[in-house]
């Protein structure tokens, strides 16, 4: 067990390192520089701008002092947003897009574990096929879409949710619901056929045989082995959802770390490309660790190696 | 003499010699043909319903995204003076003018933009460049992943190790931050490329189009691979595979003949699969504003455009939206057939 820790962190920290190597060469090789998009700077006050930052140094030589800070933790000051530094920018507009894509991760498992265990129980009949035409609609509408409807109908036509900001409790029904809409009907659609694979099993025959009653035999039997697929999709899921989504983040105007990242790549704001980067990779790696350590507790027999 | 029962010695008689007859041949003749893979895969596809009916949607959308512009009367970059922001099938002041004076007017079936452009060519060939994008981009995906798979899979050891770990990588960098990035990085190059002799054909697919196959191409062999190699790591310890090293063959054409094509099946199904999922990234992209350059549309393009104005004119951003959806959802359910027809796994 500790072999294994040991291997996983450190395989951890050299993907993290890798992830950010080729960040920064990537961001580098793109045109343009986080000044070139303001107007009126005059070549003087630009030349000392990029003095002041250290990017008239050579690549290899910025790379070189990025990554010395960010070992220690300095992940260095926002570029466009004047005096302040990235460590605060994530920790103000992370914990927003946290709470919201933790939401929409639990309505999303609430919602799609027991549609797919539903359907896969009445394989076959009309409360399948309608299960399986909600679901598949459902990953076939872009969120953007979903997003203006949802607007459209609650926020205009009958008024009932409010479509700006997140004040009160009302404000958060509306981008929950959008950003749980695709996961619920994905890990429906997963929880269906993985539900339909463990009921073939024999041991599920087993167990009726032995006189186990319907209800004991699928939580206890079925419910466990078939839910494994989902855990691994809603893993790295979890890490990409509490980091926002620039659609919806956009759309109802939330100050979320998901616009950020998009705004921080169009504007060039080099550092916060950089610490967003570490910081959405560092959480789908831990995500992954937690899909394994959760495997093995729902499943004893899998070995950790 | 007399016969024994219980003897096990043959008494032939010349009899036995003879010719065989017509009647006796026929009982050896096989009852039925053998079914083969695709025979027997294409069998259960048309009995599935919903996927033929899924084919026929997707068939209905070619028809209208490739060959009916070609004869419609209005062009998609065309601007109609006076016909701006109709509602559908309304005609604009003129054109009820020239009918009343005994012409015929083309109707707009999905009325016009703000621009006078007529919507339904729009919509047309936003529905061309984003099956162009769907099918492209699964095409190269299907190309780098089969080949990155069975590579890593059939040579295992130390190179398995590597080329997995650097798929580990391109999976843990957040995807959209690599779209943008290279879609940025490559607008340049393309630029200074398309107007060398020899490459103007990308000033007329438009940068940002040829941009959009490469960085799919970059980025989502990874899953494909994926797949390919647990498809090869299985399929290579197969006799088949044992004779064909026996007989000489090299690793090149044990991996093209023996083992692609063995997993063809799961190939047709992943790629299947993957054109609704580069549709979706592409319609994101144009939402971000870097998708195909204007004036050329896209479905994603002309949905993220229509959603200032969706009070006034839903009809703008549900006719784009609508569409999207039906695509992405018929080659889902298509996919889903093509799988439960080929996998052998399925089978029963």
């Amino acid at each position: 067990m500790l072999k294994y820790i040991v291997k996983r962190v450190a395989f951890a920290l050299l993907t993290l390192f890798l992830v950010a190597t080729m960040t920064f060469f990537l961001m580098n090789m793109v045109p343009g520089g986080p000044f070139s998009a303001e107007k009126a700077v005059s070549q003087a006050a630009m030349d000392a701008l990029n003095e002041k930052y250290g990017l008239d140094q050579p690549v290899s030589v910025q790379y070189k002092n990025y990554m010395l800070k960010a070992i220690q933790g300095d992940l260095g000051v926002s570029l466009r947003q004047r005096g302040r530094t990235v460590s605060s920018i994530i920790a103000t507009k992370f914990p927003v897009s946290a709470r919201i894509g933790g939401m929409a991760i639990v309505v999303a498992l609430a919602i799609g574990i027991p549609l797919g265990c539903l359907a896969a129980l009445n394989r076959g009949k009309a409360l399948d096929n309608i299960i399986i035409v909600i679901a598949t609609c459902g990953i076939a509408v872009p969120s953007f879409v979903i997003c203006t409807i949802l607007m459209y109908i609650f926020g205009y036509n009958l008024g009932w949710l409010p479509v700006v900001g997140l004040t009160s409790w009302k404000h958060y029904i509306m981008p929950v619901v959008a950003l749980a809409f695709y996961p619920t009907a994905y890990i429906a659609r997963l929880m269906r056929s993985s539900m339909l694979d463990v009921l073939g099993q024999d041991y599920m025959r087993t167990a009726r045989a032995k006189g186990l009653s319907q209800s004991k035999s699928l939580f206890k039997h079925a419910l466990r082995n078939a839910v494994l697929p989902v855990v691994t999709y809603v893993g790295p899921m979890v890490a990409y959802t509490m980091t926002g989504s620039f659609v919806v983040e956009k759309i109802f105007t939330i100050p979320g770390l998901g616009g950020e990242f998009v705004g921080s790549i169009l504007n060039r704001d080099y550092t916060i490309i950089m610490g967003t980067t570490i910081f959405l990779a560092a959480l789908v790696i831990f995500m992954n660790v937690v899909v394994d350590l959760v495997y093995k507790l729902v499943d004893p027999r899998i070995q950790l190696k | 003499m007399e016969k024994n029962p219980l003897s096990m010695q043959l008494k032939l008689k010349p009899e036995d010699f003879l010719p065989a007859s017509n009647e006796e041949k026929e009982s050896l003749v096989v009852m039925r043909e053998s079914v083969s893979f695709w025979k027997d895969g294409l069998r259960r596809l048309v009995k599935n319903k919903v996927a033929m009916v899924s084919l026929f949607i997707i068939l209905l959308v070619m028809v209208f995204s490739f060959i009916v512009p070609s004869f419609y009367p209005y062009t998609y970059d065309q601007q109609i003076r006076g016909s701006e922001s109709l509602a559908p099938m309304q005609y604009s002041e003129q054109e009820q003018a020239r009918i009343d004076a005994g012409e015929s007017v083309f109707p707009h079936f999905l009325g016009t933009d703000k621009l006078g452009r007529d919507y339904a060519i729009r919509v047309m060939m936003g529905s061309r460049i984003s099956l162009l994008v769907g099918l492209v981009a699964s095409a190269i995906v299907l190309v780098i992943g089969s080949i990155y798979g069975s590579v890593s899979a059939f040579f295992g050891g130390w190179v398995d190790m590597v080329m997995m770990r650097i798929t580990d990588i391109i999976y843990t960098v957040p995807d959209i931050l690599i779209i943008i990035l290279l879609a940025v990085a490559f607008e340049e190059p393309m630029k200074q490329l398309a107007t060398l002799p020899g490459f103007e054909w990308i000033q007329k697919l438009g940068v940002n189009l040829i941009s959009i196959f490469v960085v799919f191409a970059l980025l989502y062999w990874v899953g494909m691979a994926r797949i390919v190699r647990s498809q090869v790591l299985m399929l290579k310890e197969s006799e088949y595979v044992t004779a064909a090293r026996a007989l000489g063959a090299s690793n090149g054409r044990i991996i093209k003949k023996h083992l692609l094509t063995n997993c063809i099946g799961t190939l047709i199904v992943t790629t299947t699969l993957q054109i609704p999922s580069a549709i979706f990234t592409e319609s994101f992209l144009s939402f971000l504003g870097i998708g195909v350059a204007v004036p050329m549309p896209s479905l994603g393009s002309l949905a993220s455009d229509a959603i200032n104005g969706f009070r006034t004119y839903p009809h703008l951003l549900l006719a784009p939206a609508l569409l999207i959806s039906l695509i992405i959802l018929s080659f889902n359910l298509f996919g889903d057939g093509l799988r439960d027809a080929f996998d052998p796994k399925l089978k029963n």
